[in-house]
Order: C-alpha cells, then sequence, then structure tokens
C-alpha cells in the first residue's frame, strides 16, 4: 500500500481510534419467518460461518480486502442456500442471470457484469472487468464472450438451477406477481412443497488494519423477473460502494436500492453530514420504504454495521478485537447466536 | 409556484477545431429543442414529461451522437442505452444495449412507468420494446458513414490500448487527416485524442413550475466499445439523477462518471451539505473526477440552473421562465 492512500483517509479515523480489521456479510434481506424450520435455517447458518472464517482467516495472513470480499462472495455464490451463482433466482422463463459488482475503496476502481447465464463465479468475473479492461460494466452476450476470452470457469445451466428455485418460480408465477427473494406465503395461494422463499442476495464488505476498504455484492436477482432486468447489485451506489470512508452491500428490492442510492448515501452521509457509520446506514435503512432493504457496511476504522428494515437478513460479522456475530433476525430475537471470537 | 427552467447537453468534450458551420448546426439545434421544452412547460406539461420530449428531439436529430448517428461497438454495430429519473418520488427507469428501438429515452420512460422493474436491458429490453409496441427500425438506420469512419480511427488510434490513460505509441498521427481539425495532439477524451473523439451522449434536465424536477440521459456508448459494455448514462446516480432537491444529467468518461456517481454527488452536496446547486456542481467536478473528464448540467427546486465540466467545450444551453435563453459550446 502507498502512503498516498493514507493522505486521503477519513477524518473520523483520527477521531475514533478504534482501527484494527473488520468484515461483515450477508445471505441477503427479507421476509424470513421466525418459523423458519431448523432443516432450512442450518445449512445457512453454517455457510454464514464457514465464509466469515475464510475472510477473517484472510484478513488475518494480511490480504488485501478486495481480495478478501471476492473470495468470501465466491464461496457464498458457491454455496446452493443463497440468491447468487448456484442457487441463483430463475428469471420468468425459466433460466438464471446473475449479476455482481466489486469496488475497491483505494482507488475507487469497480467492475460489474449482469445477465451471465454460465460463469460459475460470476463475481470473479467483475473484477477482470476491473482489471482487464478500460471498462467498468459488461453484460449479456458480451459478458459472456469476455468470459470466455479470460478462459474463466463455466458451467451449464444444471449447475446453477436448483429444485427449490424451480418451485419458487412456480410459486411465483402462480401467485402472479414478482417476489422479493424472501415473501410470506399470500393466503390462498397454493402452497408450495418447500414452504418458504427465504434465500437472497450475497455480499461482502471488509477492511484492513490500514483503513483500505473493498465491497463485493452478487445475485441471481429477483424470483420470476423479466429476461434482461437489471437490479441494483451491479450499479455501482446502488447495491455496492467502497472508497475511503466506508464499504457497503445493500440487498433486498432492488428497484428501492436503485432509487434510494442506498450504498453511496451511506458514505455520502459519513462524508457530507459527519455522521458515523452506524448513525449513516440507520439514517438510510428509515429512508427506504419498510420490508425492502438491509445492507452490510465496515468504515475505515473498523466499524460494522448490519441494519436491516425487513424481518430479517442472514448476516455475519467479526472484528479484529474479537467481536463476531451470525444472525438472522434482529438482536435479542429468540435464536440469534453471538460467538466470541476464538 | 417556482419559475420553470430547462438546460440541455449535447456531450462534453469538444473539438476545438470543429468547424464553424458544425458548430451552428449544433447551436441551432440545441435552441430548438429548449424551444420546444420551454413550450412543454409553458403549457404545464410535468418535469418527467418534458425531459423525455426533449431528448426524443436530441436522440432523433443525427448532429448529436445518440439515436442516429450513435457511436460504434467495435463490431460495427450500435448499442444505446437510456435513463430517465421523475424527482417527484425518484422513480426510475433505464435500458441498455438496443439495437432497434428509435427513441431509448422513450423505452426507458416505459419501463419506469409500466414494468415492475427499473432497469431492462438487450435482447429482454428489445422483447420489452415489441410488447410495448414502440418504433423500431433497422440497426442500420443508426449507422451513418460518418460514425463508420470515426469507428475506424477510433480504432487506429486504440489498436493496443487498455489503459487509456496511457497514451500508446504512434497514437499522434491519428488526427492526420480529419478534415477541418486544426488541433494535432490534443487531450485525451475516453482513449481517443480529442481531434477523433466526439461525444455520444445528450441530456435534459428540468424543474417545472410546481419545483418538481426530472432528468434524462441517453447514449450511443463509447465509439470502439467492447460488445456489452454498459456505461454511465444509463445508470442512476451515475449519469442521471433527479430528487426532491435537484435534476442532473451527465457527460463525458463514463467510466470516470461511475466511480464518482457525479450525479448522486451533486444532489448529496446539495442535500447533506447544504451548498448551493453551483456549489455543489463546481465542488463534484473538482473533487471527484480525478482524472476524469466529464461535464454536467443540472438545475434546482428553485429555478436555478447551473453547468460545470472539465473538458474542452460541452454542448450545452438552457432556458427559464423569464424568457432567457442561451446556448454554448466552450
Amino acid at each position: 500500500m502507498t502512503s498516498g492512500s493514507y493522505s486521503h483517509q477519513s477524518k473520523s479515523a483520527v477521531r475514533d481510534r478504534r482501527m484494527g480489521w473488520a468484515i461483515a456479510l450477508h445471505g441477503g434481506a427479507g421476509d424470513i419467518p421466525l418459523s423458519l424450520p431448523a432443516e432450512r435455517r442450518a445449512p445457512r447458518e453454517a455457510a454464514l460461518r464457514h465464509c466469515l472464517e475464510l475472510g477473517v482467516a484472510a484478513l488475518k495472513a494480511n490480504r488485501p480486502p478486495l481480495d478478501v470480499v471476492e473470495l468470501v462472495v465466491r464461496e457464498l455464490e458457491n454455496s446452493p442456500c443463497f440468491n447468487a451463482g448456484k442457487g441463483s433466482v430463475l428469471t420468468t422463463n425459466g433460466t438464471v442471470e446473475m449479476e455482481a459488482c466489486i469496488m475497491d475503496g483505494n482507488t475507487k476502481k469497480c467492475g460489474a457484469v449482469s445477465g451471465l447465464s454460465t460463469v460459475v463465479n460470476a463475481i470473479s468475473l467483475a473484477r477482470l472487468v476491473m482489471e482487464r479492461t478500460p471498462h467498468i460494466y459488461l453484460a449479456f452476450d458480451g459478458a459472456e464472450a469476455f468470459a470466455r476470452e479470460q478462459g474463466v470457469e463455466t458451467a451449464h445451466s444444471s449447475h446453477f438451477i436448483t429444485p427449490e428455485n424451480v418451485e419458487r418460480l412456480k410459486n411465483a408465477k402462480e401467485a402472479k406477481r414478482v417476489q422479493i427473494d424472501y415473501t410470506q406465503p399470500i393466503k390462498g395461494a397454493i402452497p408450495s412443497s418447500i414452504g418458504d422463499s427465504q434465500i437472497g442476495t450475497v455480499g461482502c464488505v471488509a477492511v484492513d488494519g490500514h483503513g483500505i476498504l473493498a465491497s463485493a455484492t452478487s445475485t441471481g436477482g429477483l424470483v420470476n423477473k423479466m429476461v434482461g432486468r437489471i437490479g441494483d447489485t451491479p450499479i455501482i451506489g446502488a447495491g455496492t460502494y467502497a472508497n475511503s470512508y466506508c464499504a457497503v452491500s445493500a440487498t433486498g428490492k432492488g428497484e428501492s436500492i436503485i432509487q434510494a442510492t442506498v450504498a453511496r448515501d451511506v458514505a455520502a452521509l459519513m462524508e457530507y453530514k459527519g455522521l458515523s457509520l452506524k448513525e449513516a446506514a440507520a439514517y438510510v435503512i428509515e429512508r427506504t420504504p419498510k420490508g425492502n432493504v438491509g445492507l452490510v457496511a465496515v468504515s475505515a476504522n473498523g466499524e460494522v454495521t448490519m441494519p436491516f428494515n425487513t424481518t430479517g437478513m442472514f448476516r455475519a460479522c467479526a472484528t479484529e478485537d474479537g467481536y463476531s456475530e451470525i444472525g438472522i433476525w434482529p438482536s435479542g430475537i429468540n435464536g440469534d447466536l453471538e460467538y466470541p471470537n476464538k | 409556484m417556482v419559475g420553470w427552467a430547462i438546460a440541455v447537453h449535447g456531450g462534453a468534450g469538444v473539438d476545438p477545431g470543429l468547424p464553424v458551420e458544425r458548430q451552428e448546426e449544433a447551436r441551432r439545434v440545441l435552441e430548438r429543442c429548449l424551444r420546444v421544452g420551454a413550450a412543454g412547460l409553458r403549457a404545464g406539461l410535468p418535469a418527467v414529461d418534458v425531459v423525455e420530449m426533449v431528448v426524443r428531439e436530441l436522440e432523433t436529430d443525427p448532429v448529436f451522437n445518440s439515436g442516429r448517428g450513435s457511436a460504434l461497438t467495435r463490431k460495427g454495430t450500435v448499442e444505446m442505452e437510456a435513463s430517465i429519473m421523475d424527482g417527484h418520488g425518484r422513480r426510475c427507469g433505464a435500458v441498455s444495449g438496443l439495437t432497434t428501438v428509435k427513441n431509448p429515452v422513450s423505452l426507458a420512460r416505459l419501463v419506469m412507468d409500466r414494468s415492475p422493474h427499473s432497469y431492462l436491458a438487450f435482447d429482454g429490453a428489445e422483447e420489452f420494446a415489441r410488447e410495448q409496441g414502440v418504433e423500431v427500425v433497422d440497426n442500420s438506420y443508426f449507422i451513418t458513414e460518418e460514425n463508420m469512419s470515426m469507428l475506424k480511427r477510433a480504432k487506429e488510434a486504440n489498436s493496443i490500448m487498455y489503459d487509456y490513460r496511457v497514451p500508446a505509441p504512434g497514437v499522434d498521427s491519428a488526427s492526420d487527416g480529419l478534415e477541418g481539425a486544426k488541433v494535432e495532439n490534443g487531450p485525451l477524451m475516453n482513449g481517443l485524442r480529442i481531434s477523433v473523439y466526439a461525444p455520444e451522449t445528450v441530456g435534459c434536465v428540468v424543474v417545472d413550475s410546481n419545483g418538481w424536477c426530472a432528468a434524462a440521459t441517453s447514449t450511443g456508448g463509447l465509439m470502439n466499445k467492447m460488445s456489452g459494455r454498459i456505461g454511465d448514462s444509463p445508470l442512476i446516480g451515475s449519469g442521471t439523477y433527479a430528487c426532491g432537491d435537484c435534476a442532473v444529467s451527465c457527460t463525458g468518461e463514463g467510466e470516470a462518471i461511475i466511480r464518482s456517481t457525479l450525479a448522486r454527488d451533486v444532489a448529496a452536496l446539495v442535500e447533506y451539505k447544504g451548498l448551493s446547486l453551483q456549489e455543489a456542481v463546481d465542488y463534484a467536478i473538482k473533487e471527484r473526477l480525478d482524472e476524469g473528464m466529464a461535464g454536467l448540467i443540472a438545475v434546482s427546486r428553485n429555478g436555478e440552473v447551473a453547468y460545470g465540466f472539465n473538458t474542452i467545450g460541452m454542448f450545452r444551453g438552457c432556458a427559464t421562465e423569464d424568457g432567457f435563453m442561451e446556448v454554448s459550446i466552450w
């Protein structure tokens, strides 16, 4: 890291001396019922714990935050439990169209992809767009062509499509409405054999001991979405953002996140209004319609916040001073777990 | 009630050697579009209708390189994108990867008004266009001789450029032969010498008599871009933004505008830092672009108009209810 990166360090880093690395990740926000059965809950908690451990190990090994967020999101993409990569929700045509975005808070370089149907790790392709093209954002056929040029791992659609998602699409069509990834079953709607629709976008934010920040988000999007629909995830400033103040990854109803420029606003409130990370994130969440959004964010001086205005958000975080947390519903609701850092 | 105001742009980054008759032609089109917008405002149309109407005019006229006359991808095809945002409610619509839709900004409007989504792209957007019955033409309609020769020059200039901030050897000769160009070695804009580059984006921002703001931006993108490349114009918060306080439309180096979320930043400086519109615009242009080159137009709920650009020139104009109208390039 060059000393040039410190000169732009946020003033809040000096004000609050709690430096140190921090990491937060999410597996999506939405209407996750408290009655979520154990067999649906346990694998997701295990995946969150596993990804958190990977991210923490990488930070302890001094990997740059950009590498950390990419590797954690790759792991989340590879898990079938979450709506990204394997386990992506389906378009109205029964296909997958995946999108992802990564941003380096130190340089504000970023990369984004949309409309991927064969790329196993969309987040890694987003990183290649950032590092190996003069562009920021590639989509659909052009992105798939770039993937082949770069020789990234690709797979047949059967790799990504899970029976649960085929069922979810069927339910959504029968309910005749577009759902965000989590919705309570509608009264009178045909009950699904799965009994839930609880999956969501994935994301990770990280900061190292020097205050360098990075953010990454990945998703299959919205169940039953129109072919070609792009959500908030690949839109810099909406679902993903990082600068010298903070790194943010958002999840929920894409259309709401786009119009509220959620991720950018958290950073803007810190910089222009002098709010703390927690205050800025809470402000943004409160101003977005209830039931629509959650986010994870870390600041340059190692703070973490994970607010949401949905019923729940699959999330996990850890900081260098030993705190860690894995959760689904608001803290204090039965079942939420807190682990002291080993 | 507030005095209405409208501003338009036809792109930032203008060749100082642009022939006078081309400059006059550009001014005439900008004036005509301002008059169209002003008439709509006097008739009481809401801001969102006016920005759509004016950007349609700019898209249709081949003088500015969006719609007909669009930049060509490296395959020699056209991929257009646009976005529109209504500050009243912060509703928005965007489209990318259009190849046959005559007026991309109108399809963006339909995405906002008639789909459950905010952003549609490529095949899905084209399918939506057909469902909605918007006017479509063959992709060749958008391709002009001029743009084909520009693509050729861009390829010659860019052949080994990955990081276009670093000039490739031999680039200096790219401007030879450009008719009317007097500048041999100008600064770079989107990877091309200013004598080769032509701005590709149009936009309009409006505040109506109710104080509601709206913005719209439309583009063919970047000459010689990779197929599938999306720039700033369809990205809410980057190329386009509108809220209760103001409306902004940007143009220039798309990647720089995205990294700086330029349109949202202007509004955030007003909303969160309490700057005036012009202060916010100046700050954003000066502090947020790093080495990027870009420009923007903005209006506020109070009827103010502001421009900012760090490029050589930006085709622009504005009109306000009190009868003031101006068009400028430099």
